[in-house]
């Protein structure tokens, strides 16, 4: 077991010989046992970094290290959901398992695959191709945490899940985590429901690094501030802010004390992403595990 | 045992949460020492919480002495908290003044406000 789940060094992407970089010079490490958020805007990089941690793109630029090894090296020990949930249409659901168990000979845990299966209320002898995207979303998840992964990367996992199935599928990937220290790293869209279910944060924008680390210490390192718009902001670090009439509302990185007539509290994970993405300009911040958390 | 209960929208920290939950499952004797709290899988499979979340909060519980891990076996509760349990006395006389405020055409809140302006002015400076 390694201690370094992901670790990206001067990561680079490209799409075609002239292609725009999906990714460019990525760095960034996840300690194991981590449940990693991945966010970004649309077109941040975040599939291609699955991908690139999956094994199923190579680099063009720079590399990763999955698992102390190269993708391909890991492939037996990492499981990977893409947002297309790729599954034979033809295939029942029983023979899709079968599948998976004779893929992955000396891993396979039937009772957890079965478990999903059936609180899905699926049927074995139904068809793939007769199933609803989120029904074949809890397949493919199914297959992934059977396969008993230390890595499991989830591409937009909850996007076609019903409120209830998304709070039983986040309950058992975080028992999953519990149990065997699985290290997750999953995409969403919806910032909010990653909220409480993950302890790591990695933010991309246009193919960069913006945000990565402890969710926990990233959050502190963050104030949202209010008061006078004639009040500089110097010498704190400004991610975003607006004025409305004679009042600043703004997310700052803060060099110092900040002046006690104005109103701060902690940001919620929601609100250092929107102030990220609405500051596309912010100064990227790296921080790495802190001695607390280490000890 | 004890079930968790999260409200993301509280603005308390989870694992105060679950701090404080525990405690009040103490003080109405819901948990009694020797009694086996839900292991970090069992939360975070209800609660699709992170399991750290859970483990913080049983280390804050065990940092004041009331609880204890034991490795391999769980975490289990070493003392209780208050002295008025569910049966108690106290919590006899505090029903039976409810069904009288209640009787008396107190609402809800009436009572709600009226009980935490007693209890603030004969706790007054007391650590909560």
């Amino acid at each position: 077991m390694t201690d370094i789940a992901i670790a990206a060094q001067g990561l680079g992407r490209r799409f075609g010989r002239r292609g725009r970089r999906a990714l460019d010079r990525c760095e960034f490490v996840l300690p194991a046992g981590r449940v990693c958020a991945l966010v970004g805007p649309n077109g941040a990089g975040k599939s291609t970094l699955l991908s690139l941690a999956a094994g199923l793109l190579r680099p063009s630029e720079g590399r990763v290290t999955v698992l102390g090894t190269t993708p391909a090296g890991a492939r037996e020990r990492l499981a990977y959901v893409a947002q297309d949930k790729p599954l034979h249409p033809h295939l029942t659901v029983a023979a899709t398992l079968r599948l998976g168990r004779e893929l992955n000979p000396g891993r396979w845990d039937e009772s957890v695959a079965r478990r999903i299966v059936t609180d899905a209320d699926l049927d074995m002898d139904a068809k793939i191709r007769t199933l609803s995207g989120g029904q074949r979303t809890q397949v493919a998840l199914a297959l992934a945490l059977a396969k008993r992964p230390e890595l499991l990367l989830l591409d937009e996992p909850m996007a076609d899940l019903d409120p209830l199935a998304r709070h039983r599928i986040t309950g058992l990937l975080m028992a999953d985590a519990a149990e065997h220290g699985t290290t997750i790293v999953m995409s969403s869209h919806v910032v909010a429901e990653l909220e409480g279910s993950c302890d790591h944060l990695l933010l991309l924008g246009a193919g960069r690094v913006r945000l990565a680390g402890p969710l926990d210490d990233l959050l502190a390192a963050h104030r949202l501030v209010t008061g006078p718009a004639q009040d500089s902001l110097d010498p704190h670090t400004v991610v975003e802010s607006r004025t409305t009439g004679r009042q600043l509302t703004a997310l700052i990185r803060p060099a110092g004390p900040v002046p006690a007539s104005w109103q701060t509290a902690e940001p919620t994970l929601e609100e250092l992403v929107l102030g990220h993405l609405r500051g596309p300009d912010a100064p990227a911040l790296s921080l790495t595990e802190s001695e607390e958390a280490a000890a | 045992m004890v079930e968790y209960r999260i409200d993301r929208r509280s603005g308390v920290a989870t694992y105060l949460q679950i701090v404080q939950q525990t405690k009040q499952a103490l003080r109405l004797g819901l948990l009694a020492p020797g009694d086996k709290l839900p292991t970090a899988r069992e939360v975070v499979e209800a609660t699709a919480i992170n399991p750290n979340t859970v483990l913080k909060a049983y280390r804050e519980l065990e940092r004041e002495g009331l609880v204890e891990a034991r490795r391999g076996l769980g975490t289990f509760v070493r003392r209780s908290l208050g002295a008025a349990p569910a049966d108690s006395p106290l919590h006899a006389e505090l029903t039976d003044w409810a069904a009288r405020a209640r009787e008396a055409g107190l609402e809800h809140d009436d009572v709600a406000a009226l009980f935490a302006a007693v209890l603030e002015e004969h706790f007054k400076g007391d650590e909560a």
